[in-house]
């Protein structure tokens, strides 16, 4: 049976739209996304909270009269970003009784855009992992094979979008969290240039890595939500100041003559043949719309994995040492293995008399990684590289060995602690009809220049409105 | 053998600035009414809150650090020092490790200068209360005081007696005070003291141990426990026994000090640089900016007055009283500048209250105090000789060489006239009566 086109297929400038025409109402939307929720929820298990249907046709309603830029959108956020009087749980038991009293900037600025939010997704526990299995409340399944994880760690959100569940969702990309699971769901993902958007009301995992980003159906859905959520916020003193360029109107443009950088420490050892070929088509269809390529080489890109894993770990095991038992009331026996893992290799990076050869090492090698990036980009506009080595891997696969875990985010890792901007993409499926997804690679600050070359490549490609085949059990 | 005291002190002093140092609660934490009233997910240390740098705490400290004779650092930042403890909701204190905001500098006491190895900025820690709650003793958790902006001056290991302890820590007050950066009030808590003691039998090299005491709520209490540990590792040294590294607490009760834990091992606070938190950079105009803050500090208004011809010592206690220093202040630039030393002694001497009175009002009543009765020659001569017939033996005394019965006599001439005289001129007539 082929794929209906319903609302929620449609993109965000279309449904706006439609909305301003009278063509489709709010709560049409709105009961399509709820029928799709409680048609696949229950096998894919996207959401930890899902807020129930009569309060959010409240928020609708709250909304009618004001104009609001978002009005009447389904959307939702991983389960790491503070919501007030709704309950957070960052998916660790630990905090599975916890209710803010505050909320997000992210939140609060969506709120004000008339945006509903329905739900809060599944994810790794405190965003350790890259699979959303390393979570206490039970795995959350791909949609494009039940038996696959969906990436991770905000591996809930991605599927809500795959699915038609929201339109859009936040994430949070500390070392791939954006990107792995929008490359795995078919869906695109944007990891912001830290201090685009406000962290204030984001459950830390490593706070100098930490980044809030959109994930949507297309390139030009997230510019409509990155214009929204970006920008300083008081709340956040890493936050920056720089002007928020006009994303929706900005992003049409003509990429010939653009120039980008293959680096190839991202193509090396590890690299699965299926991912490369779908890379190397990608490349074609850039090649195709006038694109030059060039290549880069970034040596301590290698590094990466070592690096990640000194600093991640470091600042995760420091973030950690407030949920000691006192408050929130579950105590330290409720962390999962492998949060139990990286607090303790941080606390050991951190540890006197090994400080210096594991910790302060890895801050001095994470400086010449991002003087290699500066290096890099300023040769070209854009790198391009894969998102994961492989396909997505089955089920419990990642969660036997823990080695192997650490190593899918060799290509993700060093955007985080370089602090640029990375944009994830569909870009074509494995023999076994599995998305595979590419990543451009900007500037900091230059999220512009990604969402450009990705409109256009979606503009010139359909990897980006394929259907997971779940849908069509439930036409 | 001989030993030398080799002590340093660390001394911690709350800002009361409006707001607490990462936050914007009302830092107010002795005038709250209620506990957990001043709180917010920031100071409550909930997930996702950030802190925010509080810019008057910052200035407040290196404007602290100036009047310390301090080099500012151009480039500081904060780092998190990880311990646990219930009052600390983080599981790590915001503070400063490597990167203090102010070094190097050093305050003088009358028996030598002593170096303040730095000066930085943190936050205060909530306030555990035991109590009883329906019947139960149960801990609880104030959280006014968590976040309230907290610094830290720590001396070299110069000080070398108790007595110098003491004149050092209240000129610290007295500093504070003066920049009307905190109340330093010890018995609140607002200004808190720690001493590290140990003895030297060289008193250059430092001694491979050393004993903190803490809980000391007075500058009394500082000089009894500094001098109460002095006599104690004496004791053990000379058994050939070494004091045990640990942290000791002052106890009132006790008159002493007791054991409190063990020091041996380091602490390991596993410091990073706080990554919520952008590093700091100031630069020379900034550092200007506060240098213009800067008000006259206790040392320099005692050598101004001394420069004015005031004595030392009345100097002292003028510079140490706002009203008294008011007045002298404001003299000093009027036309009543040449009354200053007899305005100054009169005053600290309390012959005239100086309270809510302008300079004017006390250089009148200064005058009228002074003034003397007018008396004739004759009548003076007949009470001086009257006296020294009545006063046989203190003139015998005063013959013999005692010359402080001169006093005393000048006392009983102005008494038998009953009038106001200038006690120079009795003294003068009673002395050639005398030797004549």
């Amino acid at each position: 049976m082929p794929n209906q086109t319903k609302i929620m297929d449609h993109s965000i400038r279309d449904i706006l739209h439609m909305i301003r025409e009278k063509q489709v109402s709010p709560n049409e939307l709105l009961d399509e996304a709820y029928q799709n929720i409680h048609q696949v929820h229950e096998q894919l298990n996207a959401f930890i909270t899902i807020q129930e249907k009569e309060r959010a046709v409240r928020e609708i309603q709250k909304h009618e009269q004001d104009h609001a830029v978002f009005f009447g959108l389904p959307y939702s956020l991983k389960d790491a970003y503070c919501t007030k009087d709704i309950r957070t749980t960052s998916a660790s038991a630990v905090l599975q009784d916890f209710t803010p009293p505050y909320s997000a900037t992210v939140y609060e600025k969506l709120q004000h855009t008339g945006a509903v939010l329905v739900g809060k997704n599944n994810q790794d526990a405190w965003g350790h992992g890259g699979s959303t299995e390393n979570t206490d409340f039970g795995p959350t399944k791909n949609p494009w094979n039940l038996s696959c994880i969906p990436g991770g760690s905000s591996g809930g959100s991605a599927v809500a979008i795959s699915t038609r569940m929201v339109l859009f969702s936040i994430g949070e990309d500390t070392g791939g969290s954006i990107r792995s699971p929008a490359s795995m769901c078919n869906i695109s993902g944007l990891k912001v240039t830290y201090g685009r958007v406000s962290r204030y009301g984001t459950i830390a995992y490593a706070s100098s890595l930490d980044t809030v980003g959109p994930m949507a159906k297309s390139v030009d859905d997230l510019a409509f939500v990155l214009k929204e959520i970006a920008g300083n916020d008081p709340h956040d003193l890493t936050s920056s100041p720089l002007p928020v360029p006009d994303y929706p109107t900005l992003i049409q443009r003509d990429v010939k003559k653009m120039r980008i950088g293959l680096p190839k420490e991202f193509f090396g050892e590890g690299l699965t043949d299926e991912v490369r070929a779908v890379v190397d088509q990608a490349i074609k269809a850039f090649e195709r719309l006038g694109v030059e390529f060039v290549n880069v080489s970034m040596p301590y890109v290698s590094l990466g994995v070592s690096i990640y894993y000194l600093i991640a770990p470091s600042e995760t095991s420091s973030n950690l040492a407030r949920y000691d038992g006192i408050r929130y009331g579950q105590d330290r026996s409720n962390f999962t293995e492998e949060t139990i893992r990286r607090i303790l290799l941080g606390t050991y990076a951190l540890s006197a008399g090994y400080a210096d050869e594991l910790y302060k090492k890895a801050q001095k090698a994470r400086e010449i990684l991002i003087e290699e990036y500066r290096e890099a980009l300023s040769h070209c506009d854009a790198l391009l590289a894969p998102v994961t080595p492989s396909k997505p891997s089955r089920i419990g696969e990642l969660l036997s060995d823990p080695m192997r875990n650490l190593l899918e985010d060799l290509y993700t890792v060093t955007i985080n602690l370089a602090g640029v901007p990375s944009l994830a993409i569909p870009a074509g499926f494995s023999s076994d009809k599995l998305p595979i997804g590419i990543q451009l690679i900007g500037k900091p600050f230059d999220e512009l220049t990604l969402l450009q070359l990705g409109n256009a490549f979606q503009q010139a490609t359909n990897w980006h409105t394929e259907k997971p085949p779940l849908l069509e059990q439930h036409p | 053998m001989t030993y030398f005291p080799i002590i340093g002190l660390e001394i911690h002093v709350e800002l009361k600035t409006n707001s607490k140092m990462f936050c914007g609660c009302k830092n107010d934490p002795f005038g709250a009414g209620k506990p957990n009233i001043y709180t917010c997910p920031v100071c409550l240390g909930m997930p996702g809150a950030l802190p925010r740098t509080n810019r008057k705490a910052v200035e407040w400290t290196q404007l602290l650090g100036l009047a310390l004779h301090c080099n500012l650092a151009t480039q500081s930042k904060f780092d998190r020092k990880h311990y646990f403890y219930p009052d600390l909701p983080k599981g790590y204190q915001i503070s400063q490790y490597d990167q203090p905001l102010c070094e190097n500098g050093y305050i003088d006491t009358s028996v030598g200068r002593i170096g303040i190895r730095r000066v930085h900025l943190e936050e205060d820690t909530a306030k555990m209360q035991h109590i009883l709650v329906h019947g139960t003793r149960t801990s609880c958790i104030d959280f006014n005081r968590s976040g309230v902006p907290l610094v830290e001056i720590v001396t070299e290991p110069d000080i070398r007696s108790p007595q110098q302890a003491r004149e050092y820590a209240k000129k610290i007050q007295e500093i504070v005070r003066t920049l009307h950066i905190s109340d330093a009030d010890m018995e609140k808590g607002s200004m808190r003291l720690e001493a590290n003691i140990s003895l030297s039998t060289d008193g250059k090299t430092l001694p491979a141990y050393k004993v903190e005491v803490k809980n000391i709520n007075s500058f009394r209490f500082l000089e009894k426990a500094c001098t109460f540990e002095l006599e104690r590792h004496e004791k053990l040294l000379t058994q050939n026994a070494v004091p045990v590294q640990e942290t000791r607490g002052w106890s009132e009760s006790k008159n002493g000090t007791v054991s409190q834990r063990s020091k041996e091992n380091a602490e390991d606070y596993r410091y990073f640089p706080e990554p919520d938190l952008p590093p700091m950079r100031f630069s020379d105009e900034d550092f200007e900016k506060i240098r213009a803050q800067l008000p006259e500090l206790p040392e320099d208004a005692i050598s101004r007055y001394i420069l004015a011809g005031i004595p030392e010592n009345i100097a002292r206690t003028v510079a140490q009283n706002r009203s008294f220093a008011g007045v002298i202040d404001a003299l000093l630039v009027s036309s009543h500048k040449n009354m200053v030393v007899s305005v100054a002694q009169a005053i600290v001497n309390k012959k005239v209250l100086v309270e809510g009175k302008s300079a004017d009002v006390v250089v009148a009543e200064v005058t009228a105090f002074s003034k003397n009765d007018e008396i004739s020659e004759s009548n003076l001569q007949t009470a001086v000789h009257a006296v020294i017939e009545e006063q046989e033996k203190a003139v015998a005394d005063f013959r013999s060489g005692k010359q402080q019965v001169l006093g005393f006599l000048v006392g009983m001439v102005i008494r038998k006239l009953g009038k106001k005289i200038d006690a120079k001129t009795v003294a003068e007539k009673l002395h050639s009566a005398i030797q004549a």
